[in-house]
Order: structure tokens, then C-alpha cells, then sequence
């Protein structure tokens, strides 16, 4: 029977003080009852030789200085590890809400994890087909990879996301590799989790998801561990049953904030924003954990989804998400308006591991051309527009309206398409060459002689590109 | 009486030890039982906090705090280079070997490899003296690169026996020193020196060759000096570790360190594969053969992303005391200076801008002040450059980082966004980018490039500049109505643009190109607008001008025209001519 410490010195926040604590540990996970009924967990968060500092996941409601018990479990935060975990639901703590009954752990872990070491891994290459375009053709997405969607509020980011998982487990999962995906939610409405799990249900995914669910109105530090609770998971499925494991992470803005809560309640001296100093490295502990690890079969690829408050990208979190993922997909509000779906800004999108998996042996071999030549003339486009909102369309040089029409067929038709529609990358390839066939073949400065030689045919009427 | 040292408080990578103890400022120790490695960095006579390189957690107050005596330091031998470290020196590798695909903690391995034998060849001879700096023996450490194992820099004396030639491992003494207070001392290929202290040398050269990098933004435009110092800032996906890739593959330095500090792990394992496939062309010999790697990912612990930088520096300076020129590329010293943020909130000390310490200015001017052209000690002269990446938040350059450090570099290459979203590579903005090393370099390149290079280039940065402002205007009305002579710069700059500054990393010839070709090229982009502007000027209007092909042909010469063979650029001039004949004929 391990020690237990009745009451408590102070309750701040989310945040308790124990005093004459013995042999306590840094970031150790401790279980307090309150009135010795209702459980609560924490974790400490600074400790000293008879003090220690606890964070409470379950928030200090009903606490007061004399009716806990607290017990420590002399153990880090850790998670219990089976492939049962796929088809379940669990809740921000990883306690299963699914009235399944527990998971029989075959391993428990850390949910901290440690760093990769960058030579064992492995550099991603193998590309995944979502069946959508604007990310197919012009930020492919890798297997390994890191590539959030940078959203605001009232986008369909979800509808994305969930088109992303239906298309990426259908497409090329033919050949018999396992694929499996963990979903967790921080801080999302309930209706967005309900339509996550309809979503796989209706797919037939449901049995190979492993869900996380922190709600809205579920407590705020829980928050900073369904993250890493998810992302174990994913590293165990993957590095040691060999499985192939997409993992969505939604929202990181509430994660962020639940960060930001917890240290104003510490006092701690703030950076950006009133957001501590150590929010690019705790963002780093968790993106970094995508990637192949040298030698297993496995992968872990990461979309985190992040809605930019007042649709800022400089604001710190997509601002330093961005300097940490490979890339990143940026919806756009004013196409949102114009009925396009999806609504990707291309020209703020990136992807980085992109030029690495695509091209021959991969894609096909004009797919790095085709792709940076689109970027360059919807570039072009901008300009185009610009000048025609000050002088009027009717001013406009031939040029310069032939990319006014170029910018319109690549929104509608390249960047739009349907919520279930599922392009190859042939299809994409095909619809770039048509666009760009709407431009005079001089224009076309970033693509090879002999790569336009073989594939450029000018198109007459806009109407043609449709047709593929 | 002084108390043993343990552990009182734990907050993050910052431990409390309570009560006066006999550490040292800055002394390395081992925290806690897992032997975790730490620093010393603030006494006084309540308390002594330690900043701890590894991941705290599961540490417990009375633990124990092991002092060693010294400062955090470097091992410097043999093995540093074709090698990958972490922020404090430990091989990856070797991490790797011992404790799988992940990074555990207080893992103690040797920096370098203690039972590899090396071919040894002496250089001194018994009775000689020696000073500072002598080197002593000469080992092949890579097919590149030659290691000359040095007298540390704070020795003197007279050798009293010396080993012959052969194989040794860096630990065997190879000659044994007499000091002249008649102390006798073994010398090994070893030497260690703590991190923070600038090696020592007996003189700074100015800037007078420049670090030629193959790109031409780089090198027409904006040129750094060998011991030189550049900044490259840039908001996200605009190109930063592109850049520095593209320097640390093609740039005539010797040996480059490549320090990833709080960067992503991907890229140092795509660093890692590239450059040991990729042959140097000018030795043929692996990249990697000249080059260390210093990885300190984003999720390695933030203590050790402070080190990392410093680590770096003082391998760079120990091959430079060697005589080789040294290319530092840091990516990123933002991360560096969040980490050093990052600490300081923790030690809650005043914060100055933005939450960074007041300190910030006077660390990164420190840093970049051990970059330079020197006499080493023992004679020879080598370089240290610094090419610091600089991630500012949000893109914008008026942060603190983007500042201060602006004050310490003398080359500023900034990078665009909207260049970036076009795709428009390196993007690197003629407009806002800088190089005080110009002047300094100018007698250089008209000795051994071409005696108009500098004008040249002038010629093309005005054109550039003249498009800017033409720009304004077209924005507002359209190019149209401009007159012909302004269309010409424009189409002039366009070339300039698209067949010059844009280069293209994954082409075989365009990836780097040589100072000739480099001169070829911009001399046959103003000998065109030289004679387009002859046309224009007999009134000759644009639109006639552009049905030549001429212009699409001269933006393709970077592709079109191997790097060996600069004779094409006699059919460039021939055609150019062609076309001046031609429009003159055609409108007679």
C-alpha cells in the first residue's frame, strides 16, 4: 500500500500544491479521490524537495485543501498498447467511453515518447494518392509526412480531412499492406466528432480507426494529453505491428490555448501572444513524431487540422506549425465564397517532401514541371487581377485577360471538384496540361522543351477541359 | 562547509540545487541518477541552477549532482568529419547502435570513436620546440580531407621523444612535450576545448576572397567572403534550407559543418543520404568526406538546441586553426534564440523584446564574431564563415532575431514570400538583400574572373531597380502605355529574372555554375539589351522586337549551354546579331 497525502496547500487553476511530499518525480502521474469518491489524475508539473506542483486533467472542481487523497503512481503518463485499440473510442485520458470494457495491454509506454533519432529514420518517398487534386498534383502528400490544414473557422476542413481518409485508405491500400488510422479530437463541438465517426462508419473504416475524443466542454488540460496519447498509439501500431497509420489531429488551436491556460496559471513569463515560451518546442515533441523509422514496415503520416484565429497565418500557432511540418494546405475563405470545394489556396500551399516522390518511377515524369509551372502562372494570375480591379477587365492587354480566364477553369475545375470525386493522377496530369494549354506556349517557362514537345496541345474552348 | 550537491527543485530542462556548493559556473555535471549531462549556469550562495540537456522527466529531488570539473566541452581528433552528432557531441550513429531507432536518455558514448587506428604520419622530430599551434602529425581522416593533429593552443615546449610513424588511435601519446617550467606532457591526437571560448589565433585578415557557391544570385550579386558572415531570413517554405543545402553541396569551402538546430528530423536524415551519395566535383569524392553534421532536432531537448550552435562553431574553428576554410550553415538561429528564451523564462529573468532576454543582441553578435579570416596560430591561415538561417514569426523581418542579427552579418539574403509562392527559386529578393562585401571583393573579381564583372553586375542590379519602380506604374495602368525604351527594361529584366537570378537545384547543369559561365552569361543579357536598345532607339517598336525568339533563347542558355563549354556563348553573340540584322532588314 503506497503512501497517501491527505489535502492539498493550494488550488490555482487547473493546478494543486502538495506539501511534504517524499520521493516524488519530475512529470510523474499521480491519482487524486476526492471526498474518496470521484477519481481524478494529474500530473506534476514542477517539483521540489517537499513540494510538488499537480496539474489536474480533470480540472479541481469539488477540491478543496482538505478532502483529497492523493496517491503516487511512481510512473510517467503511460498508455496500455494493443491492435484491440482499433474500432474503439476512447476518452482525452485514453480511458475507453465505448462501453467495451478495458484494453488487455500486450505493452504500456510512456506517452511522452522520445526523440527519433535522425538516422535511423527513414527519408519518405512513397507518395499517397488522396484523389484530389490541388493536393495530388501540386502539394502531394508522402507517406511520413507532416502536412497540416490550415483552416478558419466555417471551412470545410473536416469535409477535407474525412474526403483525405476515405480516398487515401481506398486508393492504393490494395496490396495487402494494413492500414489504420487514429483520430483525435482536442477541444472539437460534438457534431464535429459525430461527423469524423459517421464518416468512417459509412466508409468501412470503422473497425481500423482509433478514436480520441477531448470535447469542448471537456476538461481543458486533457487537452495536452490526447495528442500524445494518440501519437503512442500510432508509433506502436506502426514501428512494431507494421502498419501504415494516417493520424488526425483536430484542433491544434484548443491544444495550443489549453497550453497557454495552464501556464498563465503557473505564472510563467509569456512570449507571443501570451503563449509561453515553449510553445514551438512542445508543437515540435508532437509533429516530429510522423516519419519511417529504418527497417519497419510501418509509417506514420500526420494531418493536423488548425483553424488560424482570424484566419491570420502569422498568428504563432500556424506560424510556428508551419516552420515545423513539411508543408502545409491553406484553405482559403474567399473561394470558400465562391462555392469551390475544396477551398485550397494553392499559393500559400506547400509540401515539401513532395519533390522527392513524385516524376518518373513515381508519378510520371512531368508532374514536377506541369506542377510548378501552375504555380507560376496562377501566380501570374494575381497580378492580372490586381491591375484589372484598378484599369477594369476591358483595359487589359490579350495576355493579360488570356490569365483572367486560365486563373477562372483553374479554380473551377483543377482546384474544384466533388466531395466524392476521386481523381487519379493521370486525370490531374490530363487537367493541368488542358489548363495550361489555354496559355501561349511561350508563356510556359518552367517546363522542359522536350516534356512540352510531347504533351502541349493548345485548348480552344474552355469547355474542352472538363472533358477528360 | 559546503553541502553535497542534490537535487531541490525540478522545473522543466531548469533543476535547483540548494544551499553553496563548490560547482563552478559553467562546469558540465551529471543530474540525477540516469547521469543525465547538464550546466552550471547561475550561482549564488542559496542556490545553483543547472540547465539540463536531456529530458527531466522521472527525476526526484535528492538525487544526486555529479561534478566533473570542467566546462561543457568538445573532443576534437580524428572522426569528426563524415559523422553525425547531437547537440553536445555524441555520435547519432552510435546512440543509434546502442539504443535503437530512439534517442534515450543519459546515454554516455564516447564522441568519437577511441579504438579506430589511424594512419599517422610525424612531422616533428625529437629536440625540436614547438608553440601553440604546431602541427604535429598529418592523418588521412577522409579521402578529402587531411587532419593535422595541432599543439593545444595553450602549450609550448620542447619534444623529448616522438612515436614513428604507423597506426594509432587517437588516445596513444605520439610525442611527449617538455614545458618549459620542465612539466613533461603526453600529446595525443586529442585535444578538448570548451564550447564557449573562441580558439585562440594571432591575426584577422579583412575580407579579400569570396566563398564562391555556384549560385548566381549569390555570387554576381551578393557575394559572401571566405570568413565571412550571412544572414538568410525567411517566413516558412520560402527556401532557407534550400539555400543552405545548395551552399553546403557547391560551395569552394573546404569543410562545412552543417548544424540543424530545432529543425526537423526528415531533413537531417535527407542531408545524411544526399550528401554520401553525392560526389564533390571538384575532388570526386563523397560530400560527406567534408562535412560534420550537427542535428538537434525540434523534439531534442531545447537545453542541447542552445549548445548545438556553439558545438558547431568549435569544430569549425579547430579545422580552421588546420588551415582549411570552414562554411558553418546554421539552421535555424531562430530556433536558437527561442531557446535561449525558452531558458530565460524558465529562470525567470526580466524579458526585454518579445519575450526574449535582454541578452539576445550581445549572444548572436558574440556568435557571429567567431566567423572570420585568420592567421592561426601556428602560421597558417584559414576561415571561418557563418551562414545563419533566421526563421522569423510570421515572415516578418522587424522581429528581434531579423534585427539583431542584421546588425552582426555583413551579407543579408533575404527571402520572399511572394517569389516564393511563385515558385520563383532561390527566392531570395534582389531589392531587399544586401552585401557589404562587395567593395572588399571587387579587386578579386576583376583579377580572376573579368575586369568589368563588377560593372557588369552594377548594370544588371540598375535594371533590376528600374523595373521596381516601372512596375508602380504598370500596376496602375498597365503595361501598355508605357513608352518602348521602358517596355525594353522591363522584357530586359524579365530575361534577367527568369534566365539569371531563378536557378534550378534539381538540374544537372543549373544546380551550380561557375564564376565564367556566370560573367558569360550576364555579359550576353546586356549585350542583348545593348542592341535591342539601338533598335528601340531607331523607333523600332517592342511589339516587333518580341517576334524574335531571341529572349526565350537567351533564358534558356542556363540549361542550354553546358557548364564546360562557354565557346556556345560565341553563337549566343553571333545570334543576337542575327537578330539586330534582321529587324534592321525586316522594317528597313
Amino acid at each position: 500500500m503506497s503512501i497517501q497525502y491527505l489535502g492539498l496547500s493550494e488550488i490555482n487553476g487547473p493546478l494543486i500544491a502538495l506539501e511534504g511530499v517524499q520521493d516524488a518525480a519530475y512529470d510523474e502521474i499521480v491519482e487524486i479521490a476526492v471526498d474518496k469518491k470521484e477519481k481524478k489524475l494529474g500530473r506534476i508539473i514542477e517539483c521540489y524537495k517537499d513540494k510538488a506542483v499537480v496539474q489536474v486533467f480533470q480540472g479541481t472542481e469539488n477540491m478543496s485543501l482538505v478532502n483529497t487523497h492523493t496517491k503516487l503512481t511512481g510512473h510517467p503518463m503511460e498508455v496500455a498498447l494493443s491492435t484491440d485499440v482499433l474500432g474503439r473510442t476512447f476518452n482525452g485520458l485514453g480511458q475507453p467511453i465505448d462501453g467495451l470494457g478495458p484494453i488487455v495491454a500486450e505493452e504500456k509506454r510512456d506517452i511522452n515518447g522520445q526523440p527519433l533519432n535522425p538516422v535511423s529514420r527513414e527519408y519518405p518517398r512513397n507518395y499517397i494518392r488522396t484523389g484530389i487534386s490541388a493536393i495530388d498534383g501540386l502539394t502531394t502528400l508522402i507517406r511520413g509526412q507532416k502536412l497540416p490544414i490550415f483552416s478558419g473557422n466555417g471551412l470545410p476542413h473536416d469535409k477535407l480531412a474525412a474526403q483525405i481518409v476515405k480516398q487515401a485508405s481506398l486508393g492504393d491500400n490494395a496490396d495487402g499492406e494494413q492500414f489504420a488510422i487514429v483520430f483525435a479530437a482536442m477541444g472539437v463541438k460534438y457534431d464535429v466528432a459525430e461527423f469524423f465517426r459517421r464518416t468512417f462508419e459509412e466508409s468501412g473504416v470503422s473497425d481500423h480507426v482509433a478514436m480520441f475524443l477531448n470535447l469542448a466542454n471537456d476538461p481543458v488540460v486533457e487537452r495536452l494529453i490526447t495528442p500524445k496519447l494518440a501519437l503512442t498509439v500510432a508509433e506502436y501500431l506502426a514501428f512494431e505491428k507494421g502498419m501504415h497509420i494516417l493520424v488526425i489531429l483536430t484542433d491544434m488551436t484548443s491544444f495550443a490555448e489549453a497550453m497557454r491556460e495552464v501556464s498563465s496559471s503557473k505564472g510563467e513569463i509569456p512570449s507571443r501572444k501570451g503563449y509561453p515560451g515553449y510553445l514551438y518546442s512542445e508543437l515540435a515533441t508532437i509533429y516530429e513524431r510522423a516519419g519511417i523509422v529504418a527497417g519497419c514496415s510501418g509509417s506514420v503520416t500526420q494531418i493536423p487540422i488548425l483553424t488560424m484565429p482570424n484566419d491570420d497565418i502569422t498568428h504563432p500557432i500556424p506560424d510556428l506549425t508551419g516552420y515545423i511540418t513539411e508543408g502545409q494546405i491553406v484553405l482559403d475563405r474567399e473561394l470558400f465564397g465562391q462555392s469551390i470545394y475544396p477551398p485550397i489556396n494553392v499559393l500559400p500551399s506547400l509540401s515539401r517532401l513532395m519533390k522527392d516522390g513524385i516524376g518518373e518511377g513515381y508519378t510520371r515524369k512531368d508532374h514536377q514541371d506541369v506542377s510548378s509551372q501552375l504555380f507560376s502562372s496562377y501566380a501570374k494570375v494575381g497580378d492580372a487581377r490586381a491591375l484589372a480591379s484598378v484599369i477594369g477587365e476591358d483595359e487589359l492587354s490579350d495576355l493579360d485577360k488570356i490569365y483572367l480566364t486560365f486563373g477562372k477553369a483553374f479554380e473551377q475545375v483543377f482546384v474544384g471538384q466533388g466531395e466524392d470525386e476521386n481523381r487519379t493522377i493521370i486525370n490531374t496530369l490530363t487537367i493541368g496540361w488542358k489548363l495550361l494549354g489555354l496559355l501561349p506556349r511561350e508563356e510556359l517557362d518552367r517546363i522542359d522543351t522536350k516534356l512540352l514537345d510531347e504533351y502541349y496541345v493548345p485548348t480552344e474552348k474552355v469547355e474542352d477541359i472538363l472533358d477528360y | 562547509m559546503l553541502n553535497k550537491p542534490i537535487i531541490y527543485g525540478i522545473n522543466g530542462p531548469v533543476v535547483y540545487i540548494k544551499g553553496k556548493t563548490d560547482l563552478r559556473m559553467g562546469e558540465m555535471v551529471y543530474v540525477g541518477k540516469e547521469k543525465l549531462v547538464g550546466e552550471v549556469i547561475r550561482l549564488d550562495k542559496d542556490q545553483t541552477t543547472i540547465q539540463v540537456y536531456e529530458e527531466t522527466t522521472g527525476l526526484k529531488p535528492g538525487e544526486e549532482v555529479i561534478s566533473t570539473g570542467s566546462a561543457i566541452s568538445v573532443t576534437l581528433a580524428p572522426g569528426i568529419l563524415n559523422n553525425i552528432f547531437d547537440g553536445i557531441e555524441r555520435p547519432l550513429s552510435e546512440i543509434a547502435k546502442d539504443g535503437g531507432a530512439y534517442i534515450n536518455r543519459g546515454v554516455s558514448v564516447d564522441s568519437l570513436d577511441r579504438s579506430k587506428l589511424w594512419d599517422t604520419h610525424i612531422v616533428v622530430e625529437k629536440g625540436q620546440h614547438l608553440y601553440p599551434g604546431t602541427i604535429i602529425a598529418e592523418v588521412p581522416e577522409t579521402s578529402a580531407i587531411v587532419h593535422k593533429v595541432m599543439v593545444p593552443p595553450n602549450m609550448e615546449g620542447t619534444v623529448l621523444n616522438v612515436v614513428e610513424d604507423g597506426q594509432y588511435t587517437i588516445d596513444t601519446p605520439l610525442l611527449t612535450l617538455q614545458l618549459d617550467n620542465g612539466e613533461e606532457v603526453p600529446l595525443t591526437m586529442t585535444q578538448k576545448w570548451p564550447i564557449r571560448v573562441p580558439r585562440p589565433t594571432s591575426k584577422r585578415y579583412p575580407a579579400s576572397k569570396p566563398l564562391v557557391t555556384g549560385q548566381r544570385i549569390l555570387d554576381t550579386l551578393f557575394p559572401i567572403a571566405k570568413g565571412g558572415t550571412a544572414a538568410v531570413p525567411g517566413g516558412f517554405g520560402t527556401g532557407k534550407t534550400m539555400t543552405q543545402h545548395q551552399i553546403a553541396k557547391w560551395s569552394d569551402a573546404d569543410i562545412i559543418i552543417y548544424i540543424g538546430c530545432g529543425e526537423r528530423g526528415n531533413e537531417m536524415t535527407q542531408v545524411l543520404e544526399d550528401f554520401s551519395n553525392l560526389v564533390d566535383p571538384k575532388s570526386g569524392n563523397p560530400l560527406m568526406a567534408r562535412t560534420s553534421l550537427i542535428a538537434n532536432t525540434s523534439n531534442m531537448p531545447v537545453a542541447a538546441r542552445e549548445a548545438s550552435i556553439y558545438t558547431g562553431l568549435t569544430l569549425a574553428e579547430y579545422y580552421r586553426d588546420m588551415g582549411y576554410h570552414v562554411a558553418i550553415m546554421a539552421d535555424s538561429t531562430s530556433r536558437w534564440a527561442e531557446a535561449l528564451r525558452e531558458l530565460s523564462g524558465r529562470l525567470e529573468e526580466m524579458p526585454a523584446e518579445e519575450g526574449f532576454p535582454a541578452y539576445l543582441a550581445s549572444k548572436l553578435s558574440a556568435f557571429y564574431e567567431r566567423a572570420g579570416m585568420m592567421q592561426n596560430l601556428n602560421g597558417t591561415e584559414g576561415s571561418v564563415s557563418i551562414i545563419g538561417a533566421v526563421s522569423p514569426q510570421g515572415g516578418d523581418f522587424s522581429e528581434p532575431v531579423t534585427q539583431n542579427t542584421k546588425r552582426c552579418v555583413r551579407c543579408f539574403w533575404g527571402l520572399d514570400k511572394s517569389l516564393a509562392y511563385a515558385r520563383h527559386f532561390p527566392a531570395i529578393h534582389w531589392l531587399t538583400s544586401y552585401s557589404e562585401y562587395l567593395s572588399d571583393l571587387a579587386p578579386w573579381y576583376a583579377n580572376n574572373v573579368d575586369k568589368n564583372f563588377i560593372d557588369c553586375r552594377n548594370q544588371l542590379v540598375a535594371l533590376l531597380n528600374q523595373e521596381s519602380s516601372l512596375m508602380e506604374i504598370v500596376k496602375l495602368i498597365g503595361s501598355d502605355v508605357l513608352p518602348d525604351d521602358q517596355k525594353l527594361v522591363l522584357e530586359i529584366a524579365r530575361v534577367i529574372r527568369l534566365g539569371f537570378l531563378q536557378q534550378n537545384a534539381f538540374h544537372k547543369e543549373d544546380t551550380c555554375v561557375p564564376m565564367k559561365k556566370q560573367m558569360k552569361m550576364m555579359e550576353t543579357i546586356l549585350y542583348l539589351y545593348q542592341k535591342s536598345r539601338a533598335l528601340v532607339t531607331m523607333g523600332m517598336p517592342m511589339s516587333l522586337l518580341r517576334k524574335h525568339d531571341i529572349f526565350e533563347k537567351v533564358i534558356a542558355i542556363k540549361y542550354d549551354v553546358p557548364n564546360a563549354d562557354l565557346n556556345a556563348f560565341d553563337r549566343y553573340k553571333q545570334a543576337i546579331d542575327d537578330y539586330y540584322n534582321a529587324v534592321l532588314a525586316e522594317n528597313a
